[in-house]
């Protein structure tokens, strides 16, 4: 039997945890992207729009990640499509974080004062004018914290992408698991590598949190 | 040819009906004051004429162009009508300077520099030229309620329409503020304010105007309505007997 030192278990896990960051970046940013639009829609003008963006939002917050999973890799193979685990795990994560964040940051703008909306609108100020001069800029600095704070959520969300067999973090431990026979040690050591990225999150939310002053600005 | 006119107004939020129909010329250069109990329909006539709240029945025309609640209709009214509100509703993220150019630069596409000069003047024109850089959060709220007024004046109107601007200052405050109204009255702009300032309304108004449950009750210049109250409504408003 080949035997494994502690520093092979880890460095295969570090090299997996590599994955868990892009995966988490791509879902992060993606996320981003596909919340604002959402975001957009939610608190726009447009009946349709509103009801659209509710229904995806309540769809992909009322379900399971997991479930998201599933039929994001197991149901386009059903119309003959052949989901790399990859691509199923970036979708599902980038729809799901995009429905967070779209409802984090809609509390964010609609906590604005209403007068911020009159006045710009009694000066001229288009929907998108008040949005990009007006909202924005506040809603922002209302929402980074909150938003920085759901990023821990999105980095162990990864970890389900496992299942799917996505070789991430979690997935790389029960391999190595396999293999080594130390499900103590290894299952430890990435419980201590996902809180050595989440860590640093929570905290600088809390950091900005103070820094931005965000409950005792303006009022 | 007046300048504001608003003829036959009806607005309902639901079931309630707050103007039943309301018909007001203003000319130009007049300042008009608006008085009344909480509830008679002041605030929700001023929202109208900037088309903050749409009308249901009803015309209001200002210099000529009809109210019409769509984008580019609204637009056109309310680079004519500036609002100044009871909240300042100053935007905190800018200095008193930005809060000025803002909306030149977005909606007049003014360029920097020429908004800057604006800005300067106008702050200049409230006494406040040297606090063109202070956040709102570093000034007083008569301080905060003079840039408000310079910013409405920033976009050149021909009219501004006040909603109780000095209802949410210290006593000690309101003064400032009103000095302030007092002269851009003076210069001949045209001023519809709702107020509770009643010597104010007394002083400087050209007519003052009586709302009670949704109607223009009483109207007429100032020394006839404050002297000699016809109803018994305005009598008990007045506290006099």
């Amino acid at each position: 039997m080949i035997e494994f030192s502690f520093w092979d278990i880890l460095r295969n896990l570090l090299l997996a945890a590599r994955w868990t960051v892009l995966l988490s970046l791509v879902s992060f940013i993606g996320g981003g992207m596909v919340g604002a639009a959402l975001l957009f829609l939610r608190i726009g003008g447009q009946r349709w729009a509103r009801l659209l963006s509710r229904g995806y939002i309540q769809l992909f917050q009322g379900t399971p990640l997991l479930m998201q999973l599933f039929l994001a890799f197991f149901g386009l193979g059903l119309f003959g499509i052949d989901v790399p685990a990859w691509l199923a795990a970036c979708v599902a994560l980038i729809l799901w974080t995009a429905a967070f964040l779209a409802e984090i940051w809609r509390g964010c703008v609609e906590s604005i004062a209403k007068g911020q909306w009159e006045v710009s609108a009694s000066l001229g100020m288009g929907y998108l004018q008040q949005m990009r001069y007006v909202i924005l800029p506040q809603a922002l600095k209302v929402a980074v914290p909150p938003t920085v704070g759901f990023s821990v959520q999105v980095v162990k969300g990864t970890a389900l992408t496992s299942i799917i067999g996505f070789v991430e973090l979690s997935k790389a431990g029960s391999i190595v698991t396999n293999a080594t026979f130390q499900p103590f040690t290894v299952y430890g050591l990435v419980a201590l590598i996902y809180f050595a990225l989440c860590w640093p999150l929570s905290k600088s939310s809390q950091l900005l949190e103070r820094k931005l002053n965000v409950a005792h600005r303006n009022h | 040819m007046s300048l504001i006119a608003i003829t036959e107004v009806k607005k309902r939020f639901g079931d309630n009906e707050v103007l039943k129909g309301i018909s007001i010329d203003v000319a130009p250069g007049e300042v008009v004051a608006i008085i009344g109990k909480s509830g008679s329909g002041k605030s929700t006539l001023l929202r109208c004429i900037n088309g903050l709240e749409t009308i249901d029945e009803g015309s209001i025309v200002v210099a000529g162009a009809q109210f019409l609640p769509d984008e580019v209709h609204l637009k056109a009214l309310r680079l004519k009508v500036g609002m100044i509100f009871q909240q300042f509703n100053l935007f905190p993220h800018l200095t008193a300077g930005g809060n000025v150019m803002l909306s030149q630069m977005v909606v007049k596409k003014t360029p920097k520099r020429d908004a800057e000069a604006v800005a300067r003047k106008m702050l200049d024109r409230v006494g406040l030229a040297h606090k063109f850089d202070a956040l709102p959060d570093e000034l007083s709220g008569g301080q905060q309620q003079r840039v408000a007024i310079a910013r409405a004046l920033a976009m050149q109107p021909i009219a501004l329409l006040c909603d109780e601007i000095t209802s949410a200052l210290d006593p000690e405050l309101v003064a400032e503020v009103l000095a302030v109204v007092k002269e851009l009255a003076a210069e001949g702009m045209t001023l519809v304010m709702v107020t509770h300032e009643m010597r104010f309304a007394r002083d400087v108004c050209s007519r003052v105007v009586f709302m009670h449950q949704g109607r223009v009750h009483e109207i007429g210049a100032p020394e006839d309505v404050f002297a000699n109250p016809r109803t018994p409504e305005l009598r008990q408003f007045l506290g006099v007997q």
